[in-house]
């Protein structure tokens, strides 16, 4: 610790860390622009200037840019200091000689940088009467609106882009003060991380397109900690609600998971909340006449309650998007033996399986910001930009650990950006990847790898034997001996190995050889520590689904063929874009009675005898566990009109109907919680993962809604001019409404991060208990799976039979493959067309061209694509895209072609 | 002693003055144009809704009665979708006006508006839309705003330069 | 007089003091319009007269809510107190020559200082009674207030009964046949103004209710008819002190041309309309101002009175 003084005072100081990180650590305001945690310091507004003094004896002193001088042991600096204050005060005087008039039509108005920064350096009227510089603005897609007469260049923009994200499309471009930032024509950003850009511009250039259709200032959304459910990373999101309906979504940030951002899928997806296919109210489908009929609660429930009562065996379908608690009541309901998940067999095994080598062996999983911080990195068959965006995001900063490390060995400091990037160059750290086609991350690989699953295991399985002899061999291994050498010995010198995989392959042996592969590097390094190993599992709660147990859909699609289920209760999953259409029609039909839990109308539930609206993520609690094994807990954004409900409230009410006394003692979310703990000792700290209901600051809960909320005495009363108390949280510590405790927060339920003078997201740093570190009092979350250790069993890697057909690979798109966010109208629009993606040879030798239409079978589903020729697919595989256009989930992970009729 | 006789002589003179009170309904006051009554939306001088739905006024009324929700015509012109004030909780304070960026909201000086119900106090955007500019016939903001929204293209605003030429390299 | 004669004296007396008292709303907030340069009440009925009616009937249709937390049967009884004793208090009052309900009584004047002094439990029990802070603070004050004024109040009447010789309000009227006691009894007069105004709580001495400091004081949590028992006890109180300043100071129904009767109404009424005037001119005392003066100025005043009155009577 360095002690530097500020203004006069001394402090003690990380001499690591640059003095505007200190200043803001410390309390302190003072403007900035281009710097940002995540980005460094590159001095490029010179709006953070303070005084430096050489002594105690200087009181002259010379201006600085904070963000660019290191907080050295005796650093005399002022803030408030004229020089400084003057410069400052004239920077942002030129930065707004052009910047339009447009705050009232501007969608970052409210939370503006900008507008906080000039009122921080306290310049109030524009002087200048020069005629404002203009651009003509782009087209940048359905996600993000894009506005250049707001721009400051300040580069923040490019710098996420290009060189923290690795997009290409967004560049700057011109000179002088024509300095330009866009795309070389109008088009949709190809990032999938472009909706960072709303909060990393300091102002309105990038905005949320999808919120403008329902704009809605930062004061008036009511909000709540919660988690992303558009994949398994579980990112920390901050939902914003207003008049009953979600407005958008905001990274939350969390010091171990996702940090400051977000992928555009987790951003975006949030429309389907809103989407016309929501159920609103319980249903019968098939009423008097096939005609659908609206049910009462009432009624509703007495339905499900007598299907309980008259079915000699009900079986349940859990769900991989549902909470903890709601698949644990059907767990409850249904008893262990008939609990299934939505999920088809490969899918239900990978995840199983993933589980248990984070268990059972001596690998950790780190969490997305350990992952940045590994220096090796292995991926096996992951295409994780579109399966785990975020998880990519990790890795593409891993890949610069070895190189910026060199760059600190050169003596300079590790927030001096535009330093590191110049002795960086191009230079990435070692990044393998075994893919069976091109990913986005090709670009920053030490060696690209083009292999078929199978041959993704034994090449994985071959290295883990290179590492440790002790790991069996397995035949069909291809890859050749140097290519093995190198990967080994990356994974020994390392200081972090990493090894990924994921289900995204359909395959059991890979994601069992990348755990070989992780625990063998112990064997070969000097400390014996094994590499982590990251999985990326599809689905939110895929994990927290597997911990419960049960078998996948296949078989309960089995028990129901031999005629041994009266009923089905299907909790928040379409059958029919699991198994395909025609596999879950037949099931239905032999089910006797089917009841469906879902927000969303399926063709599923169009079949159903009873549907009950679900909650939604934001409109109840419940928990999830991501891919780490991290239990997070989501809480409601807002209260949803009556009678949607959380899923497990609806088997409660059925259940206690018909006699289950169990349901009794679910009172609220965290009885349900603590149950479930009780009962599975793997969850068992579930409910340390948030701050319990009965949480008090000075006797009052926390408000959801920020202090200048506005309209509450209007927004409502055109149904009743009675004005409506706000509905009760029993199962949060949060309140909703804007009445709470004055006293802010622990940042794990800290809803608005707000602070005075900082409304933009850049108030984060008054919530970090140290830049960049966790939030103030702990960032929230529990970890349930931790390794073994020593002694473990290397995994058996069962390689299927070589077989001349193509092996069935599924294509995730980041835009589509997620059921829930393609229903959102923007995510849907860059959802690809289905296509079957072939290698040109084995398109050749089937006598296929582009475009030929092909049937694909599996299980008695099939669907019908065209062919999309890719030469940089390995050979010997088929890529058939993961649920875009309703194509059945099983034929992406089992789907034969038919050719030659 | 002599204080409270005059005191008292000093009251007793104002028998005979003439009385300050408007005979209301009957005899009006007459009310200065800037005066805080009932609340309207104004146009720009053409035509068009001035409010562009920034939820100001919203956020600046001290009793929270105006809410609204903002959308956008297919040009990006942002305009109030509802707009609603709840007159039985307003306190007439002007701020909302003097929030407005604008010139749409405005307090104008009619304060006529009792009702037996209270519902019927609860106006909303066709109530509150008047044809005209209001108190401030000139201004349009969208000619002074960045954004074209298909009222000006770029760099036509007042004061306003042509949009700048990116591909140029000249110094 | 019969026994009937004296019935029907009674009723028209207790009568008239009351539709007095319901005109006296009408009249007070009338005047006060008048020299506030505005209206007043003049929309019901011919020049607003009928509003003490609408009133009235408001009152009549309104809650009569006790708040839970008073002492109910003190707080119910309390307005009744005030209203009783000012009404007593006018059994006194020879209105003209025979015309009284116990006008001759020889003890009519110690009669109404006994009434004055338990009007002030009224207030004092109204107060304690609704066991609010305000109201308790009022009840304080009104206890203080009256209690004190009482003494002057006793004391200024001393050199009247010392002139006329006799404590009944017929006999001291009569006395002044030749000439009015407001002259020789100036600074009696004066106190007794000034006291009378205190013991009716009226402005400037309003301390007891002051509705800026203390909201509505003692009657607080008073509301409907049992708050109008307080309001029309005031006013009862109005036209009973003005009926006695009358009666000992202004020769009673003594006057030229007129009967009896209407001189004696005119000068109270004079005298109702002071009181009114008292209340549109003067502002209100602080409350150790209003003790300071009746201790240190009015007390020396008022025994000086009667040393001199006694001194001026005993010396032949």
């Amino acid at each position: 610790m360095a002690t530097i003084w500020i203004d006069g005072v001394s402090y003690e100081a990380d001499p690591s860390r640059n003095l505007l990180a200190v200043i803001l650590e410390l309390g302190f305001d003072l403007p900035y622009f281009c710097w940002h945690p995540a980005l460094g310091s590159i001095g490029a507004c010179r709006q953070c200037a303070i005084t430096q003094f050489r002594g105690e004896d200087d009181h002259q002193g010379q201006v600085v840019m904070a963000c660019m001088t290191p907080a050295a042991e005796g650093a005399r600096v002022s803030i408030d200091h004229a020089s400084a204050a003057t410069l400052r005060k004239s920077v942002i005087e030129w930065l707004m000689v052009s910047h339009p008039h447009d705050c009232p039509v501007c969608d970052e108005g409210g939370e503006c940088h900008l507008q906080d920064m000039t009122v921080m350096a306290g310049h109030t009227y524009r002087r200048s009467r020069l005629p404002k510089r203009t651009y003509i603005s782009q087209d940048l897609g359905p996600l993000i609106g894009h506005e250049m007469n707001r721009c400051i260049q300040c580069y923040r923009c490019v710098r996420f882009y290009r060189e923290y994200a690795g997009g290409h499309d967004l560049q700057a471009m011109g000179t002088r003060d024509r300095i330009y930032f866009g795309r070389y024509q109008d088009g949709p950003l190809e990032s999938e991380f472009a909706g960072n850009l709303v909060e990393i511009c300091p102002t309105g250039v990038f905005t949320d397109k999808t919120q403008a259709r329902h704009y809605t200032r930062k004061w008036d959304l009511q909000t709540a900690p919660s988690i992303c459910t558009h994949c398994g990373v579980g990112c920390n999101i901050n939902p914003g609600e207003r008049y009953g309906a979600l407005r958008r979504v905001r990274a939350r940030y969390h010091g171990a998971v996702n940090g400051y951002f977000l992928c555009d899928r987790g951003r975006y997806g949030y429309e389907f909340e809103s989407s016309d296919r929501r159920i609103r109210v319980p249903l019968a489908p098939r009423g008097e006449q096939n005609q659908a009929e609206e049910l009462s609660v009432q009624a509703a429930v007495t339905r499900v309650a007598k299907i309980l009562t008259s079915s000699r065996r009900v079986i349940g379908v859990g769900s991989p998007r549902a909470t903890i608690e709601s698949n644990y009541a059907l767990q409850r309901l249904v008893g262990a033996d008939g609990f299934f998940h939505a999920a088809c067999a490969e899918e239900h095994r990978s995840s199983l399986a993933a589980l248990d080598a984070l268990r059972e062996g001596p690998s950790r999983s780190p969490a997305l910001r350990e992952i940045e911080r590994c220096d090796a990195v292995v991926v096996l068959g992951e295409d994780l930009t579109q399966s785990a965006p975020m998880m990519a995001l990790a890795i593409r900063q891993a890949a610069l650990a070895i190189p910026r490390s060199v760059a600190e060995r050169q003596g300079i400091p590790p927030w001096h950006d535009a330093a590191i990037r110049e002795s960086v160059q191009s230079a990435r750290g070692p990044v393998f990847l075994l893919s069976p086609a091109p990913t986005k991350l090709d670009d920053l690989a030490t060696r690209v790898y083009r292999k078929t699953p199978r041959a993704i295991a034994a090449a994985g399985q071959a290295i883990a034997r290179a590492l440790d002899p002790q790991v069996p061999a397995l035949a069909g291994d291809e890859m050749d001996r140097a290519g093995i050498e190198e990967i080994a010995r990356a994974l020994t010198v390392a200081e972090r190995p990493l090894v990924v995989a994921g289900s995204g392959t359909a395959s059991e042996a890979v994601i069992n050889a990348a755990a070989n592969l992780a625990w063998a590097t112990s064997a070969a390094r000097e400390d014996d520590r094994a590499a982590e190993l990251a999985y990326a599992l599809p689905w939110a709660n895929s994990a927290g689904l597997s911990l419960l147990g049960g078998a996948p859909l296949d078989e309960a699609l089995a028990a129901a063929e031999r005629g041994e289920v009266d009923a089905a209760i299907i909790l928040e999953s379409d059958l029919d874009r699991i198994a395909g259409p025609g596999p879950a029609e037949r099931f239905l039909g032999q089910v006797r009675h089917a009841v469906v839990l879902d927000h969303i109308a399926h063709p599923t539930a169009a079949r159903a005898d009873v549907v009950l609206p679900a909650a939604t993520f934001a409109e109840g609690h419940g928990h999830l566990v991501n891919s780490e094994g991290r239990a997070q807990r989501q809480m409601a954004v807002f209260s949803p009109d009556e009678p949607i409900r959380e899923s497990w409230r609806w088997l409660r009410e059925a259940m206690m109907l018909a006699g289950y006394d169990e349901a009794d003692s679910w009172t609220g979310a965290e009885a349900i919680a603590e149950a479930a703990a009780r009962d599975h000792p793997a969850l068992a700290r579930l409910p340390d993962a948030q701050l319990s209901a009965d949480f008090r600051l000075g006797g009052a809960k926390v408000a959801r809604a920020p202090h200048r909320y506005s309209g509450r005495a209007a927004a409502k009363l055109h149904l009743n001019v009675l004005e409506p108390t706000p509905p009760r949280d029993n199962d949060s510590p949060l309140e909703f409404s804007m009445e709470g405790s004055p006293v802010l927060p622990p940042g794990k339920i800290e809803t608005t991060f707000w602070a005075p003078g900082w409304s933009s997201p850049q108030a984060l740093t008054r919530f970090q208990e140290e830049i960049d570190g966790p939030l103030r009092g702990g960032d929230p979350g529990v970890r349930l799976i931790e390794p073994a250790g020593e002694p473990f069993a290397y995994r058996d890697v069962a390689l299927s039979a070589p077989s001349p057909e193509l092996a069935p690979t599924p294509v995730v798109a980041a835009f589509g493959s997620e059921e829930l966010s393609a229903l959102a109208p923007g995510i849907a629009a860059l959802a690809p067309r289905a296509f079957l993606e072939l290698n040109p040879r084995d398109a050749a030798s089937l006598g296929l061209a582009d475009d030929d239409v092909v049937s694909v079978r599996a299980r008695g589903a099939s669907a019908r694509l065209s062919v999309r020729l890719e030469p940089g697919r390995a050979q010997g595989t088929a890529g058939i895209p993961l649920g875009l256009e309703d194509i059945p989930v099983a034929l992406s992970f089992a789907g034969e072609l038919i050719t030659g009729s | 002693m002599v204080f409270v006789l005059r005191s008292l002589w000093v009251v007793l003179q104002h028998m005979f003055r003439k009385r300050e009170t408007y005979r209301y309904p009957e005899e009006k006051a007459p009310l200065p144009p800037r005066w805080r009554g009932r609340i309207v939306l104004a146009r720009d001088p053409d035509g068009g809704e001035r409010c562009v739905a920034c939820y100001l006024c919203a956020v600046s009324c001290p009793v929270d009665c105006i809410a609204l929700q903002a959308t956008e015509d297919d040009q990006g012109r942002r305009y109030p979708d509802w707009f609603r004030i709840n007159f039985s909780r307003c306190i007439y304070c002007g701020l909302c006006e003097e929030a407005c960026p604008t010139y749409a909201i405005q307090l104008i000086p009619d304060y006529e508006m009792s009702e037996y119900r209270r519902d019927k106090l609860v106006y909303e955007k066709e109530h509150l839309l008047i044809e005209g500019p209001g108190k401030y016939p000139h201004y349009n903001f969208y000619r002074e705003a960045g954004v074209s929204v298909g009222v000006k293209d770029p760099g036509e605003s007042r004061e306003e330069e042509p949009p700048v030429d990116i591909r140029s390299l000249l110094p | 007089m019969t026994t009937g004669g004296q019935i029907v004296v009674i009723i028209m007396i207790m009568g008239g003091a009351l539709s007095l008292a319901a005109g006296l709303i009408w009249v007070e907030r009338r005047l006060l319009g008048l020299w506030q340069d505005r209206y007043g009440p003049n929309r019901v009925g011919p020049f607003g007269i009928l509003q003490p009616l609408a009133d009235a009937i408001k009152l009549l249709f309104k809650e009569d809510w006790s708040p839970p937390f008073a002492d109910r049967s003190v707080f119910l009884i309390a307005p009744a107190v005030i209203f009783a004793t000012a009404l007593l208090s006018l059994a006194v009052v020879p209105v003209a020559p025979g015309i009284g309900v116990v006008a001759e009584w020889n003890v009519g004047l110690l009669f109404f200082l006994a009434m004055a002094s338990l009007g002030a439990y009224s207030v004092i029990l109204g107060g304690w009674a609704s066991n609010s802070k305000y109201s308790l603070l009022g009840g304080l004050r009104a206890a203080a207030q009256m209690l004190s004024y009482e003494v002057f109040m006793g004391l200024s009447l001393a050199g009247v009964v010392v002139l006329a010789g006799s404590f009944s309000l017929a006999e001291i009227v009569r006395a002044q046949a030749d000439l009015w006691y407001v002259v020789p009894q100036f600074l009696g007069f004066v106190v007794f103004l000034i006291a009378g105004l205190a013991e009716t709580r009226r402005l400037p001495f309003d301390l007891p209710e002051s509705e800026t400091e203390l909201i509505a004081g003692f009657h607080t949590e008073y509301s409907g008819m049992s708050f109008g028992l307080f309001f029309v006890g005031e006013y009862i109180g109005i036209i009973t002190i003005s009926a006695l300043i009358t009666t000992f100071f202004l020769g009673g129904w003594h006057g030229p041309l007129l009967p009896p009767l209407v001189w004696f109404l005119l000068k109270t009424l004079v005298l109702i309309a002071v009181f009114v005037l008292f209340r549109a001119a003067m502002p209100r005392p602080r409350f150790d101002q209003l003790m300071a003066w009746g201790w240190k100025i009015l007390l020396p005043i008022t025994l000086i009175n009667l040393l001199v009155t006694g001194a001026v009577v005993a010396l032949p």
